[in-house]
């Protein structure tokens, strides 16, 4: 049987509820820790293999065992999680907070410490200054 | 007889989420011929096996579309996990079908969704969406992705749901029945909806099955085919009807939707039920050699993956013949005969994914 007017109820329902949208940005989206957002390494553990280049289906990683570097284009990266899972020593994980947007396409760089009790380098950047990571 | 003229339908219409380029030929208000071009979003993806190793290809096969985005990915395992012998395990098969399903509800929900679109009920619209971002922000939870959820893996799938996840997404989807029922009730009984889908774009047995329709498609015009019943992934082991209807029209294909969307839930429920304890991939060693033909059950219809192996990693051949393709002879045919005002229904009726279609 059809009838008519039948969204009424609904609509009249929707008039006094709370929206289900959130008012973004100011009220900010929580993402689940599964999120894929983007790749994180933690390069002290990193062995430069070079796994993870290999492995990457856009070829976003490059990774350079005699200057100790591991380098990602962020943009060119689809966040599958294959280096993540391709990696013998475990040190790239997949975490939340997107790329934010950049004038420019640069890849990110980070460099093993030359000396093994040497500190942090300064090109080791956070990456990328996500939200929520 | 009525002077022809021919109207050009798309690529960019206000109706058409994807580009496809009809050109209808009208006598009057009445659609005489329909002459469809496609291949504006043709992305080449068949061919990229030639650069890609087979394991990178289950990342590619996702992303042939991104509505069935899991069931693409998993299609294309199956069929390389049949080649090289691979048994998954239990979980596995089941935490597939459990994505599986839910890649079918919010499937669903976006069409309804499009389809209040294209008849102008746009708050119907925005319900129906409402209602699929809860389906969207459960794969995020369980896969981390909202479209592309890259869970597959030749062998199994790379995450788990633990029993509180299970639990949690099951008083999910209890919770939304009561809305979903509301809703869909709107699509099956309101009279300005019903006055656009009665007896429109009616396809009958014979043209169904001449013209190779699947999925929805098929089932409304009275055939009960389901590739699910093969018993691919963990289908074997649950207990559901395939559901048909004989009444041809547009109504007939939204009512079977409909139907199938309660189902996945009833499926989830029973699989969230079932699931067994136990691993969630198992090892593959070395390359695949061989072929295989793969079917799968996507909201859409029936979908194929051929793939031909040759010991090394990099594969022969993958095809894939997605349902949208098979659907469209059957829509120039709904097509013939049927008013201009119509067409924008006719041509959502059968799900248009045209990325699907171009791969
Ligand atoms: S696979 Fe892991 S250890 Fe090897 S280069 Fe990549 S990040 Fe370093
Ligand atoms: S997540 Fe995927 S695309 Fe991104 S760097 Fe790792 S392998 Fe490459």
């Amino acid at each position: 049987m059809s009838s008519i007017m039948s969204f009424t109820g609904m609509a009249l329902k929707n008039l006094f509820s709370k929206p289900a949208t959130i008012q973004y940005p100011e009220q900010p989206k929580v993402y689940p820790e599964r999120t894929r957002g983007h790749v994180e390494i933690n390069i002290d553990d990193c062995i430069f293999c070079g796994m993870c280049m290999r492995n990457c289906p856009p070829r976003a990683i490059k990774v350079d065992r005699a200057s100790g570097t591991w380098e990602i284009m962020r943009f060119d990266c689809v966040q599958c999680g294959y280096c993540v899972n391709g990696c013998p020593k475990k040190c790239l994980s997949i975490v939340p907070g997107y790329t934010e947007p950049q004038m420019k396409k640069e890849a990110d760089r980070f460099v093993k410490p030359p000396a093994p009790k040497a500190e942090k380098p300064a090109e080791q950047k956070q990456a990328g200054g996500q939200k929520n990571a | 007889m009525a002077k022809r003229s021919v109207v050009p339908f798309g690529p960019q219409h206000p109706v058409l989420p994807e580009p496809i380029h009809l050109d209808l030929v009208l006598e009057d208000e009445v659609v005489v011929e329909a002459v469809p071009s496609i291949g504006y979003v043709h992305r080449g993806l068949e061919t990229l096996v030639k650069k890609k190793d087979y394991n990178e290809m289950v990342y590619v096969t996702e992303r042939i579309c991104g509505i069935c985005s899991f069931m693409h990915g998993m299609g294309y395992c199956n069929a390389v996990e049949n080649i090289m012998n691979v048994e998954v395990p239990d979980r596995a098969k089941y935490l597939r079908t459990i994505w599986c399903e839910m890649s079918r509800l919010h499937s669903h929900l976006l069409w309804l969704g499009l389809l209040a679109d294209a008849f102008g009920f746009e708050a119907l619209f925005m319900h129906s969406w409402r209602l699929r971002e809860k389906i969207l922000d459960m794969f995020e939870i369980s896969t981390g992705g909202r479209v592309i959820f890259s869970v597959n893996k030749i062998g199994g799938v790379l995450k788990d749901m633990p029993a509180d996840m299970l639990k949690n997404f099951v008083q999910i989807l209890d919770g939304m029945e009561k809305e979903l029922r509301e809703t869909t009730n709107i699509f099956l009984n309101d009279y300005t909806v019903k006055s656009r889908m009665v007896g429109v774009g009616i396809l009958s047995p014979e043209d169904a099955l001449k013209r190779g329709a699947v999925g929805p498609m098929m089932r409304a015009s009275g055939y009960a085919i389901d590739m699910r019943k093969t018993g691919y992934a963990a289908y074997g082991d649950l207990d559901f009807e395939i559901i048909t209807s004989n009444d041809c029209d547009c109504y007939a294909r939204c009512q079977v939707r409909i139907g199938e969307i309660f189902q996945s839930i009833d499926i989830i429920r029973q699989a969230a039920a079932k699931i067994p304890d136990g691993e969630i991939a198992a090892a593959v060693k070395g390359n695949p050699d061989g072929e295989f033909f793969m079917r799968v059950e996507q909201p859409r219809g029936e979908a194929f993956y051929y793939v031909r192996a040759n010991g090394t990693k990099f594969l022969d051949r993958m095809r894939v013949r997605t349902p949208t393709f098979a659907n469209l002879p059957a829509m120039l045919q709904t097509l013939k005969g049927a008013q201009y005002a119509d067409v924008p229904i006719l041509i959502l009726t059968i799900d248009p994914c045209i990325s699907c279609t171009e791969r």
